[in-house]
């Protein structure tokens, strides 16, 4: 009998997230190193406000405007998910049909491809005018569509770059292709759309906030940024950039922890061979 | 029916592949009967492999006929009449090795408490007795295929298909997986089709061994292994068992020299 077989990992918090405190901490240290290099700099060498503030200016600012900034950022956060939400659930359905039906998306990818050449966020204005400008739908489309081709090209590879042996063992089974999709194709697509989804949630808050440049409600990120710089209070740009940061890290990370829990199967989750 | 109807019966299987028109496989006759092990062995572009796939209807033949357990392959197919392991154990990551057992039973639809019963059983047989929560990534190569093996038998198919099943484990592991197979064959009385490239193994395993030629694929001679059953590792050191591996370089050195001679 071979008994080679490394035993499951613990499933703690900590290695759920797939790393022990030896891990992060020297991470933490290069951030806290960072933080404290910027703040040095800006006084040490009296760096002008409106070039670069000491990250302590930009957190007062940032606690002094609290609510506006909290608001804004909740505003264009909810832009960037109901276009993630939309866009992918799009894209993920596409790529079922397309791997479904190969002729039909042999046909179709050529275009896919040049549309995701297109500068979408140049459209920004036009969903302005199709959406209306005070409505979030309107950002929600540019989110959509920037989110909907790597979320699509990501979960089509997934779905067709199934080994041959595993459709052949389904076929050895008599098995219908709803089968080979459901038991097979779905579950070896995962990780590849998790790769996508967490591509577009940067991109979905990018697609909101360049959305709001172009105008819209007060009461966003977007236009918070563009108007604090234009009247060159600088700090409050740069706390709504702080909001969107936390915003974008935040949403990158709820979508890796589901992967984390959805894939618990995957090696590259469980800490991988040894 | 007379005497023994056959397990697998082909009668004059050609394969031509469209892309290149090559000829995989020309006129392959070959009977197997009930409870037998034959290994199919030849150099690689043989077609042993894809005369496999045609038993299984997993590739159609271009012409001839083929028959499994009394029907035409695709109606066999069709009624789950055969298991099949590959090279590579083919397990789903995303399932445990209780669940990958289980996949076939599922597709028959047996219910959750006969499944369990049986993934009981089949875990006993291959002797993994404590993995069943394991993902396949947490075992070896031969474990992995040991998983695979239970996963073919699970549902009891009449006829059991094996593709290079140990030709990427290591020389000690595969050792001990062919007496774990021929433990098995003996239990769950399975008729075996086996490919391998292996002359030592497919000796030591088999009822018969075919021995097959490459361009076109065809059968060269077949070799009745007498070897006394039930073998074990001093079969490997018989008078005999090394008379008739000699017998099956030789069949093996003639195909490939016909093979030689027809280009020049």
């Amino acid at each position: 009998m071979s008994t080679t077989v490394v035993q499951p990992v613990p499933r703690s918090f900590g290695r759920m997230m797939g790393r022990g405190a030896r891990d992060w901490l020297p991470a933490v240290a290069i951030f806290v190193i960072g933080i404290a290099l910027w703040e040095g700099l800006v006084r040490g060498l009296h760096v002008q406000r409106f070039l670069l503030p000491a990250p302590s200016e930009i957190l007062n600012t940032f606690w002094d405007e609290r609510d506006t900034l909290v608001s804004a950022g909740l505003f264009t956060f909810k832009e960037a998910v109901g276009g993630f939400l939309i866009g992918s659930a799009f894209a993920v359905l596409v790529a079922l049909v397309l791997a479904r039906w190969r002729p039909l998306g042999n046909a179709l990818m050529p275009y896919a491809i040049a549309a995701n050449a297109v500068p979408i966020i140049a459209f920004a204005p036009i969903t302005n005018n199709w959406f209306g400008i005070l409505s979030p739908a309107s950002k929600m489309a540019i989110a959509a569509v920037i989110v909907f081709f790597p979320v699509m090209v990501n979960t089509l590879r997934g779905l067709t770059s199934v080994r041959p042996e595993s459709v052949e063992l389904m076929h050895s089974y008599a098995a219908r292709e709803r089968d080979i999709f459901r038991r097979v194709r779905i579950p070896t697509s995962l990780p590849y759309l998790f790769t996508g989804l967490k591509v577009a949630t940067v991109l979905a808050m990018i697609g909101a906030i360049v959305g709001d440049y172009f105008g819209g409600s007060q009461d966003a990120l977007g236009i918070q940024i563009r108007r604090s710089a234009g009247i060159f209070a600088f700090e409050e740009a740069w706390a709504a950039i702080f909001v969107a940061s936390v915003l974008g890290i935040a949403f990158y990370g709820a979508v890796a922890l589901a992967e984390r829990v959805v894939l618990s199967w995957h090696p590259s989750v469980r800490g991988g061979r040894e | 029916m007379n005497e023994q109807a056959a397990v697998v019966s082909l009668k004059s299987v050609t394969k031509d592949f469209q892309r290149g028109g090559v000829r995989a496989l020309q006129e392959i006759d070959l009977e197997v009967r009930p409870r037998e092990f034959i290994s199919l062995i030849g150099p690689s572009g043989c077609g042993k492999s894809t005369l496999l796939r045609i038993v299984g209807d997993l590739v159609p033949p271009t012409s001839g006929e083929v028959v499994v357990n009394g029907k035409q392959a695709h109606q066999a197919r069709l009624d789950r009449d055969y298991g099949i392991v590959f090279q590579d154990a083919v397990l789903y990551d995303w399932r445990t090795v209780a669940k990958n057992i289980a996949l076939p039973l599922e597709m028959l639809d047996w219910d959750r408490a006969r499944r369990s019963q049986r993934v009981r059983e089949m875990v006993e047989l291959v002797e993994l007795g404590g993995f069943e929560d394991h993902y396949p990534w947490q075992l070896s190569g031969g474990m992995q295929q040991r998983v695979s093996i239970a996963r073919a038998l699970a549902f009891d198919p009449p006829l059991l298909l094996m593709d290079e099943p140990f030709g990427a484990l290591d020389e000690m592991t595969r050792e001990r997986m062919n007496m774990e197979l021929l433990r098995i064959w003996q239990e769950s009385g399975s008729t075996i089709v086996f490919v391998t490239h292996s002359i030592a193994e497919a000796v030591f395993l088999s009822t018969r061994v075919v021995v097959m030629s490459p361009r076109p694929g065809r059968i060269t001679g077949i070799v009745d292994i007498d070897l006394p059953q039930p073998r074990n590792t001093d079969t490997r050191e018989q008078e005999r068992f090394f008379e008739l591996v000699t017998e099956v370089r030789e069949l093996l050195r003639t195909g490939d020299r016909s093979g030689e001679e027809l280009p020049a």
